[in-house]
């Protein structure tokens, strides 16, 4: 046997075609989270102009435990590099990671879901060749992502090392992501639950260094929870406050092993199976499932279910936050800082306002997933033995699309009904219930409007359909960094959530809300008009 | 009326012409087979007449209506399956029949035991683990179980073995038996003869050839290969529906016997089978064999020649000579 004929050979040919396949998806998102980086730098840099509002910026974040929780710390609250990026480090790191979950699943088991792998297997390629290329992939592109991210770093004016280590501390969480998709790839039986479980993952390890560094640290570093979490690792490179280079060796080596244990399980597995079997199934269908609503929510109930849970917690977690919020903001610095970003009444509802909008889009974001799925439905030819049947094509799409509907209602009910109630109990107000309930519903309309942006796509051109994403990512872009960008209010007002009222605290009336309402509806309409007249793919 | 009318169907995506005048009748009650090779647009016809894509020109009616204006009423009344099916890969084959049925109006509770038991599908498996030809079982369960007037069917078959294809052209004819119009899209000529009273062949989205098959299998011709005692009879060659005929003596010793012996054969249309034996028996015939007509061989004939498909007036031109 020669070199070329091991469990690699082909890795370079599958390496060129991955290349080949996100030519386009690889340098828009890297270039979006590079500019993004720069941008929320050069704003801050604006935004903090004197050593002295630093220090004080940095001292608010580090003052109250649920900031801490949700961004880290400030190490050096003298350092302008370390108070600008403290927003970008550690949820950046997440986005980082997510793009390199979405990444090796993609090329590994969603191709074998697909049976393009078979095909390629077939040819004169190895058996880990398809996860060596597409561990080649994320290397490729981290390490892209890091070099582009610390050049853009240093053109808006901060320091070489510290923008080196920032941009490899966003890699250290890329690569440890990557090779932990990996091994969820080799485990699971389907790209969908692939992805599922990596992003689990994710989500335990952000928590681990929430709580890591809020309840078990000090201003000297985080307790031992944060040191078990990757994301904690890409935290503590401490970019800009002391640059700890060792602590990406951490990220390196973990990466290694764990990649090392995604091969070992690669070569001893089948292809298309996974540790965890599909189990079988009923041998009839419930009574309920005799209508396309039933079959969508029998598509959609599961990722609903995971939407939920992480609303309710998200609730716990923004309504834990308010009730101290007036505990760490007798300074007035801290002060400035939170009605800056918020509303002008209350400090607590300016909190709230801030995080319940967040929330808005976050639960569109839900809106736009359901209608993806249904665009998938009709990509992947299982729309047209529903539509051979005696259901139209209106009913067939609406019973996704009143899941979106209805789901993004109760997602936004559950995390306000969830954050009322943990405020309530601190403050013993119970009205806090359904003033902060319906602060959270304000958003619905707003959302809709993006689910119906959505539909529209896939009304009229449903090959362009990932312009839901787009459009959901412009409209946060511009909802996080316009403002500070001091954009022109024409251009914030493309935003539907521009027009939502910063609920809870001031006074609202229901124009705004009947026209997103109407608007949604419309565009809604339009899609189902176009869906009608067009060819089914 | 018929249960299928099609007449001059266009349909163009982008610059490619996927029907260019297609013709297609298909009357109620009969089990009409659609011929034709790959990429011919046997599927993007068939999605037309689902009311899945609209129809450029030409008029095209469905049990009386018009399937994109009148999708939802039509589909109580037929039933389809795709030439790829995909599957939910989380719901089992037993749901998505179920789900497909009733979606559809009902199901024969009954029907859909004794199909599970004669395609031998197990119902519990999820979508995602069966293989090619057990998805194509699920599809086929779904829609013969149904109580419909029309089955559109797209290549059924592929990636079912030779046992399953027995037992769905036993289903057929007994669908057929109980009244109900089939159209079955298939390159599988054998597929095709066996079950199918018409058929209609079309080639680059073109309608070229449609009638019973009876008249279409006397377009196509026997093979004869025959030892005679003497010299063929004159004119032999010249015999309207008489082709490709070869003639080669063969001396007595290789014929293993004392006279000698001709060699011959030819293809000969039906039309013509009763006259060349009657020439041929007054030589005197030592051996005949011959084999029967096959769409098969009128099927490449169409295929082969870019053109036309071949017709008994441009046949008589071309008949080799002896």
């Amino acid at each position: 046997m020669t070199a070329s004929e091991n469990g690699f050979s082909g890795t370079v040919g599958l390496f060129r075609l991955a290349m080949r396949r996100d030519r386009i998806l690889l340098p828009a998102w890297i270039s979006v989270f590079a500019l993004t980086a720069a941008v929320s730098a050069q704003a801050t840099a604006d935004l903090y102009p004197t050593l002295g509002s630093r220090i004080a910026a940095g001292n608010t974040i580090n003052s109250s435990a649920p900031l801490i929780a949700i961004y880290g710390r400030v190490y050096d609250t003298s350092s302008l590099g370390a108070v600008s990026m403290i927003k970008m480090g550690g949820f950046g790191g997440v986005c980082v990671a997510l793009l390199s979950i979405i990444l090796m699943t993609r090329h590994t088991r969603a191709e074998e879901d697909s049976g393009r792998m078979e095909l390629l297997s077939a040819t004169a390629v190895g058996r880990l060749a398809p996860l060596g290329s597409a561990s080649a992939v994320i290397v490729f592109a981290n390490l892209v992502l890091a070099l582009l991210t610390a050049l853009l770093l240093v053109a808006v004016g901060l320091p070489a090392s510290g923008s080196l280590a920032f941009g490899l501390s966003w890699a250290g969480a890329g690569l440890a992501f990557g090779a932990i998709a990996a091994v969820c790839a080799q485990l699971s039986s389907s790209a969908r639950t692939a992805t599922a479980l990596a992003s689990v993952v994710l989500a335990a390890c952000y928590a681990l260094r929430a709580v890591g560094d809020s309840v078990f640290g000090s201003d000297h570093g985080p307790g031992w929870p944060s040191w078990i979490s990757p994301i904690g690792w890409a935290q503590q490179v401490r970019p800009f406050a002391g640059d700890q280079w060792p602590v990406l060796l951490l990220s390196l080596c973990f990466s290694i092993s764990i990649g090392a244990v995604a091969l070992v399980l690669a070569s001893r597995r089948d292809l298309g199976a996974g540790l965890f079997q599909t189990r079988s199934g009923p041998a009839g269908a419930a009574a309920r499932l005799r209508s396309p609503m039933a079959l969508a929510w029998r598509l959609q109930r599961g990722a609903f279910v995971g939407w939920l849970i992480t609303f309710v917690l998200l609730g716990l977690m923004i309504g834990g936050i308010a009730s101290s919020v007036g505990d760490f903001l007798n300074n007035p610095t801290a002060r400035e800082f939170i009605t800056k970003l918020g509303g002008e009444k209350g400090l607590v509802d300016a909190f709230l306002a801030i995080e319940l909008s967040f929330g808005g889009i976050l639960a569109s974001a839900f809106g736009i997933q359901v209608v993806m799925r249904l665009a998938a439905e009709e990509r992947e030819h299982r729309a047209e033995a529903v539509l051979a049947t005696a259901v139209s094509r209106t009913r067939w799409a609406l019973g996704h699309i009143l899941i979106a509907a209805f789901g993004t209602a109760a997602l936004l009910l559950a995390v306000g009904i969830a954050a009322g109630a943990t405020s309530a109990i601190q403050s013993g107000e119970p009205n806090e219930v359904s003033r902060v309930a319906l602060a959270s519903l304000a958003q619905l309309p707003a959302a809709w409007v993006l689910t119906a942006i959505t539909v529209a796509v896939l009304g009229i051109a449903p090959r362009l359909i990932v312009l839901g994403w787009v459009m959901f990512s412009g409209f946060i872009l511009l909802a996080e960094l316009g403002p500070l960008l001091n954009l022109p209010q024409w251009v914030l007002d493309v935003s539907p959530f521009a027009h939502v009222p910063r609920l809870p605290g001031v006074a609202a009336t229901p124009t705004p809300f009947a026209l997103l309402t109407a608007a949604a509806f419309a565009i809604c309409a339009v899609g189902l008009a176009s869906l009608n007249r067009r060819d089914i793919t | 009326m018929p249960a299928i009318l099609v007449r001059e169907l266009v349909k163009t995506f982008g610059s490619t012409r996927a029907l260019d005048g297609l013709d297609l009748t298909v009357q109620t009650g009969e089990i009409h087979g659609f011929l034709g090779p790959n990429g011919s647009g046997k599927s993007t016809a068939l999605r037309i007449l689902l009311g899945l894509v609209r129809a450029d020109s030409g008029t095209v009616e469905l049990l009386g209506a018009n399937p994109f204006k009148h999708a939802v009423e039509l589909h109580r009344r037929l039933a389809y399956v795709p030439g790829d099916v995909a599957l939910w890969p989380n719901l089992s084959g037993g749901e998505i029949i179920d789900l497909l049925g009733r979606m559809r109006g009902g199901l024969n509770q009954q029907r859909r035991s004794s199909l599970l038991e004669r395609f031998q599908l197990d119902p519990t498996k999820k979508g995602r683990s069966y293989s090619k030809g057990n998805r194509q079982k699920v599809a086929l369960v779904a829609a013969l179980a149904s109580d419909v007037e029309l089955l559109l069917l797209d290549e059924p078959t592929s990636g079912l073995d030779p046992l399953m294809e027995a037992s769905f052209r036993q289903c057929l004819m007994d669908e057929s038996a109980n009244g109900r119009t089939v159209l079955l899209s298939s390159h599988i000529l054998a597929e095709v003869e066996a079950v199918c009273e018409r058929v209609t062949i079309i080639r680059s989205g073109r309608t070229v050839q449609t009638g019973a098959l009876a008249d279409l299998q006397q377009l196509s011709r026997t093979f004869l290969s025959l030892q005679l005692a003497g010299p063929p009879p004159e004119g032999l060659g010249q015999m309207a529906g008489v082709h490709d005929l070869q003639v080669e003596s063969l001396p007595p010793a290789v014929a293993g016997s004392t006279d000698a012996v001709t060699q011959v054969s030819c293809q000969v249309e039906q039309s013509a089978l009763d006259g060349v034996l009657r020439q041929v028996a007054q030589v005197g015939v030592i051996s005949l064999n011959s084999q029967p007509p096959t769409l098969e061989e009128l099927f490449l004939r169409f295929y082969a020649d870019p053109t036309t498909g071949p017709t008994t007036e441009t046949q008589t031109q071309t008949q080799t000579q002896a």
